[in-house]
């Protein structure tokens, strides 16, 4: 098990939108993608947001070593109980997984 | 064959001077740039303001105007004023009429409104986009501002009017780069794409900041070409753009159709510049515009404290939580409602995530920030001021000698006005594309 930012180049999460959020995992490397795409799983990402993984997502880019994972924004942009309004934050949840 | 400036990713942003009148030198086509995005969130829509500053806008702005006085080609921004509503429109025309005074030159100017009257729009037949939220046709009628994004065939519109300045309202950030490619009858994949790599400007490309690039259209594919020094595109720096701030990296939605770039190959002609061919435009059956609104959800009032205390520290989110069950219970008392909302976020500890936050550490100390939310800024301020003896005093223990923590002001409670939603995530469908808009032609000088 390791951090899954200790594996990979870059965790970055933007909106997509005011209604989704969207996470790219830049691995960095053809290696660090090998190692990465395989562990990292959906479901436990989504458990990270405490939602269900049927309404995620997901791109395996192997050309750019990219991971996309995008996703019904956690609450919509600029509601009163959102905590982040360009949804930037959310890159360090998913960076400290242990996968 | 096209050519296309984009001085950088949104006006506001500022672009290289130098990098700019290289890309005047190259004789461009057109020259444009978008003005806004939903990315600073819903008060610029509900208010129909800019986020930026007037003095930038319009020192940004006027220099783009001499730019397009000497290529003598036309000007467009896209998605005026952030947000695209009809009085950002407005005030991106006063602006160009003031600049073009100070400059003594005649222009032409067009405008292409998008505003739409919200009564109409809560009776028409709207289909929602995945993740929409869940609205009534009230919610709808009470936006203040509900927009439709214009595709390329509505800017098409506006270029044919022979204008110099084409100020757009809401606009999808491609259609305003695209239009002008596929007027020409350059390819339609490469138009909508070249569009979607260059509508954040150079973010396409190391030295992202430097704003200004080229893009280069025709029969088969499109150019990329930064204009700054030091700034190099590369296949991967163009490919990864598709990444950018949008859930699907290969499909675009788009007015009248969609893009799909799966089959896309990204060459590098050198070392700053690179070739893409092989995107696709595959036009739809039904021509549907989204729409965007934005309504006031209630008005708010922010109080801070400061907790240095160790032991309050420690036991903040136990504090908190105590607060805001008495705060709550003395409200309902002494105001008669339960219309309000009390939150308290511990900046420090877990502001970030809240129930979420997988992280546990001690920190020196914790900023407690209060956010009251009431359907007026009376009783948000009434509200507000029921709570504060509670920030300044409230004891973990009843026995404790009263305790007192750090306000920041006086008074402590700050008024953030009208706190606004997102409202709509929807499409409509257009007989014909100019149905929601509205273009006007003035001439200037």
């Amino acid at each position: 098990m390791a951090e899954l930012r200790a594996l990979v180049q870059k965790v970055r999460s933007k909106n997509a939108g005011p209604f989704w959020l969207t996470i790219d995992i830049f691995c960095g490397s053809a290696a660090a993608y090998t190692v990465v795409q395989p562990r990292l799983d959906t479901a436990a990402v989504a458990q990270v947001f405490g939602k269900d993984a049927a309404t995620f997502k997901r791109f395996d880019i192997p050309d750019l070593h990219v991971i996309k994972i995008s996703l019904p924004r956690p609450t919509i942009q600029g509601a009163i109980e959102d905590r982040d309004m360009h949804g930037a934050s959310w890159a360090a949840l998913v960076g400290e997984m242990q996968i | 064959m096209t050519r296309v400036l984009i001085p950088s990713g949104a006006l506001g942003l500022n672009y290289d001077q130098a990098a700019l009148e290289r890309g005047i030198v190259n004789r461009p086509d057109i020259i444009v740039i978008d003005g806004g995005s939903t990315d600073s969130g819903p008060a610029y829509l509900g208010r129909g303001v800019s986020k930026y500053a007037r003095a930038s806008t319009k020192v940004e702005w006027a220099g783009l105007m001499t730019a397009r006085a000497k290529a003598g080609v036309p000007l467009v921004i896209g998605t005026a004023g952030t947000c695209g509503a009809d009085t950002a429109v407005d005030w991106m025309l006063e602006l160009t009429r003031e600049i073009a005074a100070e400059q003594g030159t005649p222009v032409k100017i067009a405008t292409l409104k998008s505003g739409q009257d919200p009564e109409a729009i809560a009776k028409a037949n709207l289909s929602p986009l995945p993740g929409a939220p869940t609205v009534t046709a009230e919610d709808i009628a009470a936006c203040s501002n509900i927009v439709a994004l214009a595709g390329a065939e509505q800017v098409t519109q506006a270029l044919e009017t022979g204008a110099d300045i084409i100020i757009c309202g809401r606009a999808t950030d491609t259609a305003i780069i695209a239009a002008l490619p596929l007027q020409n009858g350059d390819h339609a994949g490469a138009a909508w794409h070249g569009a979607k790599i260059g509508e954040c400007g150079a973010l396409c490309a190391t030295n992202p900041q430097s704003g200004v690039l080229q893009v280069d259209f025709d029969a088969t594919g499109f150019t990329i070409t930064p204009l700054a020094d030091g700034a190099h595109a590369t296949p991967h720096t163009v490919y990864a753009h598709m990444l950018y701030e949008n859930s699907d990296p290969f499909i675009l939605y788009e007015p009248g159709g969609y893009l799909d770039v799966r089959d896309a190959t990204y060459t590098a002609l050198d070392d700053s510049r690179v070739r893409v061919e092989g995107s696709a435009w595959v036009p739809s059956d039904a021509y549907t515009v989204k729409i965007e609104g934005a309504r006031v959800a209630g008005y708010q009032v922010v109080a801070m404290a400061l907790l240095r205390d160790t032991r309050y520290v420690a036991n903040a989110q136990a504090w908190a939580d105590d607060i805001a069950t008495k705060a709550r219970a003395k409200v309902e008392a002494r105001l008669g409602t339960t219309d309000f909302h009390i939150e308290l976020r511990l900046i420090g500890q877990n502001a970030s995530f809240g129930p979420l936050e997988t992280k546990a550490s001690t920190p020196n100390e914790i900023g407690v920030t209060a956010i009251v939310t009431a359907p007026t800024e009376a009783r948000a301020e009434e509200i507000a001021k029921i709570l504060n003896p509670y920030l300044l005093h409230h004891p973990l223990t009843q026995e404790e000698e009263q305790p007192t923590f750090a306000f920041l002001f006086s008074p402590p409670e700050m008024k953030r006005g009208a706190t606004y939603a997102f409202t709509l995530h929807h499409t409509m469908t257009l007989n014909n594309p100019m149905d929601a808009f509205r273009l006007e032609v003035h001439e200037h000088g």
